[in-house]
């Protein structure tokens, strides 16, 4: 048991406008996670809005930054991050609905037109022998559509026509396991000065995504695509 | 005053599935939920697609709902499960004494299954326990919790349902004994508004005893939380489940990344109210390595507590004596208030039927003749649900 004090980003266009931080101090036990303190937060201000909804790392909406930094609220243990205290914002790089709420229509908008299946092959235990009726085991895609890798991106902060790593990493699954897509149209839509060659190849993307999808290693498999295709 | 045929009340799995139903029949449709869309239960339950076996002895009206709407579901929403199936395994002696009950009750409630020796199961699943004695595969597979319900509100979206997050409800207005409305407080505008409704469906799942008290009306409603453990790493591909009768721990259920262990299950007054038991972490890791003995040793990922909302009376031990079965409440015939329907219990697994029986009711109540075409209408991707604003 320790006590934690948070700062926590207040914006509610035209209500708390200018934005404010407001102050809690939380007592947390060695498993409180972020979002855990949000929920006790919330029990006495049910203004205080953010995203969230599995609790597990595997839905992606409660992407936020934290200390500076993008993570998910729900699988950031608050003592892991040994500090008096914590700093809870919004993510970056997209408009700010309400508190912590950003909206999500511009990563969709990007994200979206890829159309990658959300179904891919299971990697996972490659020596056993699926069901006859199933043939291969599926798993679903890595990423969770957080918005992480947006918020961490130093070229998304500054060109909003970039189609952004998220886009791009979903790009290059659909190139590595078409599932029946037409790889060419997806190589149309990366191949330009505002797909795979704006990334700076900071590798902020990648340091910044929950589960390991590596959309800055996509983005450079697009490109040598791209290359080993052209010759 | 904004004024919609129906006014749902909680944006979980039930109240997606009814949007999208109502829609399709025409009616004017508004949701509100006073978080995010499956910030409740919905989001967090253990992401699995029911067959319905784990209830075929024991909840044989559950398991049939869950193995028809499981057929369903995979007609509608394609490319949105891990269809891997899933094993009942018997580890114990005592499991293997349960063996003919479960699968005289898998006969009884037409889940379709096929036994398997011992050694295939090793083969399919080579993590499983090597003592396992019997292997039963059925249908089970795995769900993505927020995005089926995603696909059913972008879907009922793009038909004309108004999707109002971040919308609490205060009151619902009355008029004599008659609800005509809601009272609602938006916390991002922080304003407060009225909106009205022909009927007024209360589908706020763990939550929906408290806004019944609203009307003055009590839904037989018990919160009942369970612990649920994330652990990194896929050990099983098929949804491993304990075949004895439903306990704690029971079913190991990998979902994408991840392999999901629950539950452990307890009752609670108060959904708001979760206290996390620590002690059910080490209890799950024990049940889930019964199973899958490397188990024991995978990182933790995340532990959670997410409230069910079972129907049943006072006195209410642990929540496992409970039926999973749901219950639509016409408030008219049973407590004489009009203009209020209450749905609830049930699983996310049958959230599509709980929304054809609650759909049936309200319009038969504003006298509509439209049927219900859920069963066939296959709904859009669940990234529809924020093509809002382009």
């Amino acid at each position: 048991m320790a006590t934690v004090t948070f700062k926590i980003y207040r914006y509610k266009p035209g209500a708390i406008d200018p934005p404010r931080y407001d102050t809690f101090r939380v007592e947390v036990e060695d498993h409180t996670t972020v979002l855990d303190v949000l929920e006790i937060l919330r029990l006495d201000d049910p203004t205080l809005t953010y995203r969230h909804s599995c609790h597990h790392g595997s839905c992606g909406t409660c992407g936020m930054l934290v200390n500076g930094k993008e993570v998910l609220a729900c699988v950031t243990n608050v003592l892991a991050l040994k500090s008096d205290e914590v700093v809870i914002e919004p993510l970056r790089n997209a408009p700010v609905v309400s508190d912590l709420v950003v909206d999500m229509t511009p990563f969709f908008e990007k994200y979206a037109p890829v159309e990658m299946p959300y179904i891919r092959r299971s990697e996972y235990l490659p020596e056993a022998e699926p069901p006859e009726d199933v043939g291969e085991y599926m798993r679903f895609e890595s990423c969770l559509e957080c918005g992480l890798c947006l918020s961490a991106c130093p070229v998304v902060a500054t060109d909003p026509d970039y189609l952004g790593p998220a886009a791009l990493a979903a790009a290059a699954r659909v190139v590595q396991e078409p599932r029946g897509h037409d790889v060419p149209s997806i190589f149309q839509m990366v191949d330009n000065d505002e797909g795979c060659w704006r990334c700076h190849a900071a590798m902020e993307c990648s340091a910044a995504c929950p589960n390991g999808v590596d959309p800055g290693g996509m983005i450079m498999f697009l490109r040598k695509a791209l290359l080993t295709q052209k010759r | 005053m904004q004024k919609f045929h129906v006014v749902i009340i909680g944006g979980g799995a039930t109240g997606a599935a009814l949007a999208h139903d109502l829609s399709l029949r025409g009616l004017r449709v508004t949701v509100v939920e006073r978080g995010e869309v499956t910030s409740g239960t919905t989001g967090r339950h253990h992401g699995l697609l029911h067959s319905g076996a784990r209830y075929a002895v024991k909840d044989q009206e559950s398991a049939k709902e869950c193995i028809q709407e499981n057929m369903i579901l995979r007609k509608i929403a394609p490319g949105s499960f891990e269809l891997n199936n899933g094993l009942f395994v018997a580890i114990t002696d005592e499991d293997m004494a349960y063996r003919p009950a479960f699968l005289e009750g898998l006969e009884t409630c037409g889940i379709p299954y096929k036994e398997i020796t011992p050694q295939e199961a090793l083969r399919r699943e080579p993590n499983l326990n090597p003592a396992v004695k019997a292997a039963v595969e059925v249908p089970d597979g795995t769900m993505d919790a927020m995005r089926l319900p995603l696909r059913f509100f972008a879907t009922a979206q793009r038909n004309g349902a108004v999707i109002k997050t971040y919308t609490e409800v205060e009151e619902l207005l009355m008029q004599g004994k008659t609800v005509t409305g809601v009272r609602v407080r938006d916390h991002v505008t922080e304003k407060t508004y009225e909106i009205g409704a022909d009927i007024v469906v209360n589908a706020a799942g763990a939550w929906s005893g408290k806004i019944a008290a609203m009307a003055g009306v009590h839904v037989p409603l018990q919160p009942s939380p369970g612990v649920l453990v994330a652990v990194y790493g896929r050990w099983n591909n098929m949804v491993l489940n304990r075949m004895h009768r439903s306990g704690d721990g029971d079913i190991i259920v990998p979902q994408r990344t991840l392999s999901v262990i629950g539950t452990s299950s307890w009752v609670v007054e108060d959904p708001d109210r979760l206290e996390m038991k620590k002690e059910h972490i080490r209890l799950m890791y024990e049940y889930g390595a019964a199973l899958v003995p490397a188990i024991k040793g995978a990182k933790m990922r995340a532990a959670w507590a997410a409230a069910r909302p079972l129907i049943g009376s006072g006195g209410a031990q642990t929540g496992r004596e409970l039926s999973r079965t749901f219950k639509c409440f016409d408030h008219a015939e049973r407590d004489g208030v009009e203009g209020f329907v209450t749905i609830a219990g049930g699983k996310a697994t049958t959230a599509r039927g709980m929304a054809e029986v609650t759909a049936d009711v309200v319009a038969r109540k504003l006298g509509i003749d439209a049927p219900c075409r859920t069963r066939e209408v296959v709904l859009l991707p669940h990234t529809a649900y924020y093509r809002r604003r382009w």
